[in-house]
């Protein structure tokens, strides 16, 4: 016990542990407006226990509580041609990208990994809304095509969740290419007799939705979530009328026969092992306490050079 | 935003809807007409000369103001209404052409035209989208936006030309897809969707061409072929320039900066490797001279379709399926 190991010490360490803490304990839920505390939010996965409103969840939080113990390993993606237009409108693409990337954290605006989902061996890929609205473009093609890939290179089911404000206008006709390029990726696992299942999570719209969204074997959405084409700004512009309540909702959509199933997050994942393992003629789920997977370590199987635990 | 309608009144002269930044050439060109009309009503007036002076500064103005478009003029040459449209292209390019109908489920758009038809003999598929030519023709092919039925037709006929070992010839001229309430509630996503996946998934060459707009998803479904085309004003763009003003400069009347950094010309296209071939327009843009216009499109459909004869159906698939993987990998340094 002396000065440094009392006073110092401490003091350093709260430097460094600062950051760890959430800087709102505090969140809003911007649907009914109720505050709710962030534990109970992680518990949740970002669902208000209030009104039932699903916020935002990143795909690593995603990733955390879907795979087995939190464990996935992620599946490297190409790199884009950074700012392929030397696009600018106010401000820079390549300045928004960075405050993005410093934002988030994340490299772009999908993450793909690969994992056991209840011992059920998965390729997930999921798109970031908080990474510039999840916005597709060069980079969000290369991560389905290496999702794809990966799929069929192990031979497992693919399943995407989206989420998007649509193309990423900063790269224009390239953004739009997405739509074509996502599609072969599909046409990869179809080809490969591989189930592709997509989570349509809010909101989903766009070219986005347009192609690789509404392409799935299996269309699950989470409730209350927003999936269309054309926004409902643009459309009561065009027909300037009001549209009903509900309209262009997952729930919407379940009615005119765009979707298979809306599921609660809470359920999301059970129904998935459910679903994967039937259609991959596996024997049910195993359920119960089961020791954590194995943590990954096979470089020829993990490829990634940064696994996540 | 459109070209404001300036039409000089002679009978017998062609009428021509002006641009805005063509201007100064309406009032060259409506000098000539005026001195021409003159003269007809007098019979001693020689005007002949004079008009032919004007005609020769209207035609280097006119050559100038073409030679160097900047994109949002390009985006409103493309949107002109004099422009031939789709039905124009299959009438002088196509023999034996028989419209077929319906998307089997719901209804028939005619923002979506098709059938099968010869061109140059050889029976083909051939599609479009049509903006109507006149007031009347605007309303029933609702100015080229599709509604789900209308890529869904596109599908059925893509699907006849693969069964039948029919080469498919697509004309893309759409403002985008239709936001309206029944078009989402139908599928439009969906429909936009099967219809990219079937251009990617046919085992025949197809071949499109964008005449005029190509308008995001909406272009895309008929757009995602082995060989695209593009006339040398027409645009091709993920979002309308009005519209990207509206969502990233907060002011829809900044299409002229967001024309120019989405990077929407033929020109740009090219460069960046998502099209194969800039088809050239006569001067003054396709609308002064449509013949000629149309003439160039076969031209180059025939020498395209040329270049995918004898494929086999695996190869051609697998080839088309590379060209939109590959695609983008180096930007505008391409």
């Amino acid at each position: 016990m002396n000065w440094i190991s009392n006073y110092v010490r401490p003091k350093i360490n709260s430097l460094f542990s600062r950051r760890e803490m959430p800087e709102n304990l505090w969140t809003k839920c911007d649907e009914c407006g109720t505050m709710l505390f962030h534990r109970e939010l992680r518990e949740t996965l970002n669902v208000c226990s209030n009104c039932g409103h699903h916020m935002t969840l990143v795909p690593r939080d995603r990733f955390i509580s879907l795979f087995d113990g939190g464990v996935f390993t992620e599946v490297p993606v190409p790199p884009a041609t950074p700012d392929p237009l030397n696009f600018r409108d106010g401000r820079r693409y390549a300045e928004r990208m960075r405050s993005a990337q410093r934002d988030t954290g994340e490299a772009e605006a999908m993450l793909v990994a690969e994992g056991d989902i209840g011992r059920t061996p998965i390729v997930a890929a999921a798109q970031d809304f908080s990474f510039m609205a999840g916005s597709m473009g060069m980079y969000v093609g290369n991560a389905i095509i290496a999702a794809a890939e990966r799929a069929v290179t192990l031979g497992r089911p693919l399943i995407l969740f989206s989420a998007a404000g649509g193309a990423r206008m900063q790269e224009g006709i390239l953004s739009l290419m997405q739509m074509p390029r996502a599609t072969v990726a599909v046409q990869m696992l179809k080809d490969a007799r591989l189930p592709y299942i997509v989570v349509l999570t809010h909101p989903t719209t766009g070219g986005v939705t347009a192609s690789y969204a509404m392409l799935g074997d299996i269309h699950i959405a989470e409730p209350g979530a927003l999936i269309c084409f054309a926004g409902p700004r643009v459309i009561e512009q065009t027909i300037r009328e009001k549209l009903p309540e509900g309209f262009q909702r997952a729930e919407y959509l379940l009615e005119h026969g765009m979707l298979d199933r809306v599921a609660p997050r809470q359920d999301m994942r059970e129904e998935l092992i459910t679903i994967t393992r039937l259609l991959m003629g596996l024997s049910p789920e195993v359920k119960g306490e089961l020791p954590a997977p194995a943590p990954p370590s096979a470089p020829e199987t993990k490829p990634a050079a940064d696994p996540q635990t | 935003m459109r070209g404001h309608i300036d039409a000089i009144g002679n009978p017998g002269a062609p009428m021509h809807t002006y641009l805005d930044f063509e201007k100064p050439l309406s009032e060259i060109e409506g000098k000539a007409e005026e001195l021409r009309a003159m003269a007809r009503s007098n019979a001693e007036m020689d005007v002949e000369r004079e008009a032919a002076a004007l005609d020769a500064k209207a035609q280097s103005l006119l050559a100038s103001l073409y030679s160097d478009l900047t994109p949002w003029r390009k985006c409103q040459v493309a949107r002109h209404p004099d422009r031939p449209h789709t039905s124009r292209y299959i009438a002088d390019l196509f023999t034996d052409y028989t419209p077929l109908a319906g998307d089997r489920g719901f209804a028939d758009d005619q923002a979506v035209l098709g059938g099968l038809a010869r061109f140059n003999d050889r029976p083909v598929v051939v599609l479009g989208h049509e903006k109507g030519a006149n007031t009347q023709g605007r309303l029933t092919h609702n100015f080229g936006m599709a509604r789900p039925e209308g890529y869904r037709k596109a599908v059925r006929l893509m699907d006849l030309a693969d069964r039948f070992s029919l080469p498919v010839v697509a004309l893309v001229d759409t403002p985008g897809a239709y936001p309206g309430k029944g078009a989402e509630e139908r599928g439009q996503s969906e429909a936009i969707a099967r219809a990219t996946e079937k251009c990617l998934s046919i085992g025949v060459p197809m071949v499109s061409v964008i005449v005029g707009e190509g308008g995001s998803g909406g272009a895309v479904a008929l757009a995602s072929g082995d060989r695209v085309a593009m006339l040398e004003h027409s645009v091709y763009s993920v979002i309308s320039p009005e519209g990207c003003a509206s969502i990233l400069w907060k002011d829809a009347g900044k299409m002229r900066e967001a024309a120019e950094a989405l990077r929407l010309t033929a020109q740009d296209l090219a460069t960046l490797g998502v099209i194969d071939r800039i088809i050239p327009e006569p001067v003054g843009g396709a609308q002064r001279a449509p013949e000629d216009t149309v003439a160039s499109v076969g031209i180059a459909i025939a020498e395209l379709l040329a270049e995918l004869d004898g494929t086999e159906r695996e190869a051609l698939i697998a080839a088309r399926r590379k060209r939109f993987l590959d695609m983008g990998a180096n930007g505008l340094a391409a």
